[in-house]
């Protein structure tokens, strides 16, 4: 059973496709990273397989009813917006929302609670979100989106702007959700977090899928040349794979 | 604390003051006699006919301009957007206006305020028509913004090419908002109205708060944003085109009712839309107070009061987002 399946999807920005055909199925217990330099496709990608840009071509979250789908992803986009000085922990429960059921109240709480203490925000529970640093807002936004406890979740640049403890702490917890058979797929830009933590790579270049594997067969020296322009060093160590890009080419 | 439990008696304790002050200096248990029983000649006839609609047009004018405040800063995520801001107000005025200067209003008792929900309903399928079906929110505000400076600007014509300065004075001064001399008439005229508009404003709490994360990730929570939209400014041109009609333009009510509730709130939108209800009609119902206790003799004007307590809000509001923002 697959959790997302894109068919030759298509976005369009006016006549130019920004993304291009892009056919991939993600199944359960996968943390796919999605790579690729900026404005190769990724967020347009995420975007229009949720039905959040008009596309061509076909998602299987698509043929979902609204609130459906709102139980099936959960979606953390890129910009992350936090308009009113609501607490912490209301901002979070908003990814119960989806979830309205009679008498459900403890459950909400509950998956509050595991999202919070997922990211290590136990602490903050009555903070005014607004009031906290800009990776402190990543986290709790991060929160929001596993507390929809949602069998797969789609998340822009998670990590950016993530001290070094909040980006490993967050791709632990990705790791730990693919672990329970859970999916993420989200989008990196540092190509040495992904190829750590991620159990699968799609590389994105102009809007197509130029690679799609384990992270050590993505990373090839062919494909850093032709997609990013650089080189890089990759090593097996006891802590597990390290990449590091080392320099450019052009 | 729960916000209502202070607004709740705030409320009914300027409702039974509304009822009690006026000119004709009535006693109030004598007052409260003559308006449950209905016995005791003159009395009944001031506090039926007079003074029990003004109280109810400041709770449902106060009601639904807070309330459409709330729900279009929340919609908007500004907190210096106003219900006024889709053009809707404008266009009421404007059908009020025509009435006065053709003579319509005179013609018979709710020309007036038909004439200005007629205004209201071109404006709002005008606005709908400008921003498209689909459209965000940026579209809405131009759209609106368009409307109201055409509506005003037609205003001002008629005032212009008016060749009867009876018809203008009296237009300038219907303009200024008021809710004296309004009778039962005009409160069953506007409760269909304001009632439609705030059941489907109430209705929007949800999706408002999924929008404190912005519009995509609301859409990804299951929200519909172009139904949420077009409730938004269905509801708002029902319940603020019928108070403008009952009592012209009162002010700053839907900008500032909001913004003083929000941090008893917790700033959660769906918990600032019940708030600002109450607190508007407080705000309404007070200074509707306000202006009999300060001018008795002068028919001082409600939205000139409101305007004149709710600008310095304003300037205040302005002060403490330069203080964050600098």
């Amino acid at each position: 059973m697959s959790l997302l399946r894109l068919e030759t999807l298509t976005v369009r920005r006016g006549e130019c496709p920004v993304v291009d055909g892009v056919s991939l199925t993600v199944g359960p217990g996968e943390f796919v990273g999605l790579i690729g330099p900026n404005g190769a496709g990724k967020t347009s990608l995420l975007r229009g397989a949720l039905g959040l840009l008009p596309v061509e071509g076909g998602s299987s979250l698509l043929r979902l009813s609204p609130k459906e789908r709102a139980r099936a992803v959960a979606f953390l986009p890129q910009g992350r917006e936090i308009a009113w000085p609501v607490e912490v922990e209301t901002l979070v429960a908003l990814g119960r929302g989806p979830h309205v059921a009679a008498g459900a109240r403890g459950e909400d709480q509950a998956a509050v609670t595991r999202a919070l203490a997922r990211m290590g925000l136990d602490g903050f529970r009555s903070r005014k979100a607004t009031a906290l640093s800009g990776g402190e807002q990543a986290r709790v936004l991060i929160a929001r989106a596993l507390a929809q406890e949602t069998p797969l979740l789609l998340a822009d640049e998670p990590v950016a702007g993530l001290d070094p403890e909040a980006q490993l702490r967050t791709m632990e917890v990705f790791t730990g959700l693919a672990a329970e058979g859970r999916s993420v797929v989200a989008s990196i830009h540092d190509l040495g977090l992904a190829a750590r933590a991620c159990s699968r790579l799609v590389l994105m270049a102009r809007g197509r899928v130029v690679a799609d594997g384990p992270p050590r067969a993505v990373l090839s020296e062919e494909n850093l040349a032709q997609v990013f322009g650089v080189r890089g060093y990759f090593a097996e160590t006891p802590d597990g794979p390290v990449f590091q890009p080392m320099g450019l080419l052009r | 604390m729960k916000p209502a439990l202070i607004l709740l008696p705030l409320v009914a304790v300027l409702f039974f003051a509304s009822l009690l002050i006026g000119p004709a200096g009535l006693g109030a248990g004598e007052s409260l006699a003559a308006l449950l029983t209905g016995k005791g000649g003159a009395v009944v006839l001031v506090m039926q006919e007079i003074r029990l609609p003004r109280a109810l047009l400041g709770v449902m004018v106060g009601a639904v301009l807070g309330l459409s405040g709330a729900a279009m800063q929340g919609y908007l995520r500004n907190p210096l957007a106003e219900p006024g801001l889709i053009g809707v107000s404008s266009g009421a005025a404007l059908g009020a206006v025509l009435s006065l200067q053709t003579g319509l209003a005179a013609a018979f008792s709710l020309a007036l305020p038909l004439a200005a929900l007629t205004g209201a309903g071109i404006s709002v399928a005008l606005v709908l028509l400008l921003a498209g079906p689909r459209g965000g929110a940026l579209a809405l505000i131009l759209a609106g913004i368009a409307l109201s400076a055409l509506s005003g600007a037609l205003t001002s014509l008629v005032l212009n090419l008016s060749p009867n300065p009876f018809a203008v004075t009296e237009i300038v001064y219907w303009m200024m908002g008021s809710l004296a001399d309004r009778s039962m008439e005009h409160v069953w005229l506007a409760l269909p109205f304001m009632a439609g508009g705030a059941v489907l404003l109430l209705s929007l709490g949800r999706g408002l708060d999924a929008l404190t994360l912005g519009e995509d990730a609301a859409a990804s929570l299951g929200v519909g944003l172009t139904g949420l939209r077009l409730r938004l400014v269905l509801g708002t041109a029902a319940a603020v085109g019928a108070s403008v009609a009952v009592a012209g333009a009162v002010g700053f009510v839907g900008l500032v009712v909001p913004h003083l509730l929000r941090p008893l709130v917790g700033a959660q939108p769906s918990r600032l839309l019940p708030a600002s209800a109450l607190g508007g009609a407080a705000m309404v119902l007070a200074a509707d107070v306000a202006v009999r206790l300060i001018a008795p003799d002068q028919d001082l004007k409600l939205g000139v009061l409101t305007a004149i307590i709710g600008a310095p809000f304003f300037f205040h509001l302005l002060w403490r987002m330069r203080r964050i923002e600098a």
